[in-house]
């Protein structure tokens, strides 16, 4: 099958030039409206619950999901479906154990839920070097992505490809903060949805609009075993362990923590949640039809010829059934998506750099709206350099760890913290530091030492540490430090205050 | 009668509201740890289950669309409780407090 992927494709430019214009429309008018450092950080508080679920299932859905499952089942069969459902466990664990509590306890970043009662200085230092790392980490794969998707899709350069995505993304954050983000985000949202819904009808009427029919021809081509689990799960510790940190490092991702801050609040909060977790469950639902069409109509060796993780498989399919105007639609929406998720990344990151470690850490509370805002531009600017200068730096080297790491550290360093800190009376601030820097240096170190980057990217024969990924491990150890540390050096203040928090957390009484 | 949030948090209402909140989170979150880690187990230690056909597909492929949905459910659940209960005794509660508390 000839196919004009890698090809600069007119309507593909376009429809990506449109996505761009249309969002830098949106910017220009955020601009007008971002002028205080709430209406920066968190879109002034007037997110709507709807809105703000559509800008968090645009957050999550990254195209290592889009384009990533599809492809795994493509290629793997059954066991990307393991994957899809796994992106999807952890929504309804945030809700049930942080989403009010984070909305009412925090203002613009999750160290403000940690700071409410813990010692400020300490406690925002480490819970920074937490959130920058995950941002950082996770960022470097997105952009990585993008840059080798750019190439794939339309021919161009590594380099400029990710010169574009870092562009214009510092752009959507630099003039529009939390508002242009937020939008981006919600269009984006509508985009993948819609067009992966679309991928899905013209898939399926190949096969009569019937399931069953698509099973069948798998079957026929493939084998039985393409739609039974393979060796994905060999080892119950290591999925678990995957399992755990894909359900509670989406509890610890600063980008998604911070859109509760956008909602006014913990009702809408909640609601938000609700309206997340209905549209990722239907993305990831039908996500694997568009993978199994893929196998059936194209063929594993054809997807796999074009990119060898299969991460063209939609791409592919796109092209076949709707031509090259469908192809460069869901080429545009793919790379909409990496350009949203990492702007959302990049205001994280600059909302940690410029109010927990400027504002509250370096002037102690004493900094000008002006000057926060000023700060957090900075560090919007300073962020994408060394971004789009890692991203160039890693451009040969898999990537897929960096995702493990930056929810593995999510897991571990970030989020038993925010949870005891909410729930726990006698959690001090020595407990908090240490359970974030045991949590975090763990979690990295077994990731090192473990089989995908020991392995793999060392190229040693045996790996130090045995699990693919380390969450069961570090997520304990960062439980049980903060239980050790806490006992061992009590904090009366936080003790004291634990009050006036519960009356914050239940009652949504002071938030702001 | 108007109490200070001291006395709120000390009151049995506040803390029967406290504990119905996390008894249906841990509730809650103890299904959907059922749910879903029963799935990755059954998929690691008893692959025979899933590998049954159903139709000319097998019992993994809904089973695996099933746990999203289940998982769905349980979200949806906890807003029904939320909005239903939950809210209501927050009001009630607030409307207790003293105005002077910031």
């Amino acid at each position: 099958m000839g196919s004009s992927l890698g090809q600069p494709n007119f309507i593909s430019v376009l429809f990506f030039v449109i996505f761009v214009i249309l969002t830098l429309g949106i910017t220009y008018w955020a601009a007008k409206k971002t002028k205080t450092s709430s209406e920066f950080y968190a879109a002034g508080r007037s997110i709507t619950g709807f809105q703000n679920g559509l800008a968090l299932s645009g957050d999550f859905m990254s195209a290592a999901s889009f384009l990533g499952i599809s492809g795994m089942v493509a290629l793997k069969g059954y066991d990307g479906i393991i994957y899809a459902v796994g992106w999807l466990v952890g929504w309804p664990a945030l809700m049930f154990l942080l989403a009010e509590p984070l909305r009412n306890l925090g203002k613009y970043t999750f160290a403000d839920v940690l700071a409410f009662r813990l010692k400020q200085k300490p406690i925002r230092i480490v819970a920074s070097i937490g959130g920058i790392l995950v941002t950082i980490t996770y960022s470097i794969a997105q952009i990585v992505g993008s840059g080798k998707l750019i190439n794939l899709m339309f021919g161009l350069p590594y380099e400029l490809a990710v010169v574009i995505v870092g562009g214009v993304m510092l752009l959507y954050v630099l003039f529009g903060g939390m508002i242009a983000t937020t939008w981006v985000q919600i269009i984006k949202a509508c985009l993948l949805l819609f067009g992966v819904t679309l991928l899905v009808i013209l898939s399926l009427a190949q096969f009569g609009f019937n399931l069953e029919n698509l099973f069948s021809a798998v079957e026929t081509k493939f084998g039985r075993t393409a739609l039974e689990p393979g060796g994905f799960a060999s080892s119950p510790i290591d999925s678990i362990s995957l399992g755990l940190a894909l359900m509670f490092g989406l509890l610890g991702l600063p980008h998604i923590l911070m859109r509760f801050y956008t909602v006014p609040d913990a009702k809408e909060a909640r609601k938000s949640v609700a309206y997340a977790t209905t549209f990722i469950g239907y993305f990831y639902i039908i996500i694997p039809i568009v993978g199994f069409a893929s196998a059936v109509l194209i063929g594993r060796e054809q997807i796999a010829g074009i990119d060898k993780g299969g991460n063209m498989a939609a791409a592919l399919l796109a092209e076949l059934l709707g031509g090259t105007p469908f192809l460069g639609f869901i080429a545009a929406v793919a790379f909409a998506t990496i350009l949203a998720v990492v702007a959302g990344l990049t205001l994280a990151a600059a909302s940690t750099i410029s109010h927990d470690l400027y504002f509250n850490v370096f002037t102690e509370g004493k900094a000008t709206e002006n000057e926060q805002v000023s700060v957090a531009k900075k560090a919007t600017v300073v962020f994408s350099i060394v971004s789009i200068l890692l991203g160039i730096l890693f451009k040969d080297q898999n990537v897929a760890f960096m995702v493990g790491l930056a929810f593995a550290i999510a897991a571990s360093g970030n989020f038993p913290a925010l949870f005891l800190s909410i729930v726990w009376k006698n959690f001090s601030t020595v407990g908090g530091v240490f359970s974030i820097l045991i949590g975090s240096v763990s979690a990295t170190l077994f990731i090192i030492f473990s089989p995908t980057v020991w392995v793999d990217v060392f190229k040693f024969d045996q790996a130090i540490f045995p699990l693919k990924n380390p969450a069961i491990v570090s997520m304990s150890l960062a439980f049980a430090s903060a239980f050790i540390f806490s006992k061992l050096f009590p904090d009366e203040n936080a003790t004291a205050k634990f009050e006036s928090e519960k009356v914050r957390v239940y009652l949504g009484i002071g938030a702001e | 009668m108007k109490i200070k949030a001291h006395q709120l948090i000390e009151s049995i209402e506040f803390k029967k509201l406290v504990r119905t909140r996390w008894t249906v989170s841990f509730v809650l979150l103890f299904f959907l740890f059922l749910n879903y880690y029963g799935f990755i187990l059954i998929i690691a230690l008893k692959k025979e289950w899933v590998t049954e056909k159903l139709g000319t597909g097998n019992y993994g492929l809904y089973a695996g669309a099933s746990v999203i949905l289940f998982s769905w459910l349980l979200t949806f659940l906890y807003v029904f409780w939320a909005n239903r209960y939950y809210d209501q005794e927050v009001e009630v509660l607030k409307s207790k407090l003293e105005s002077e508390t910031k």
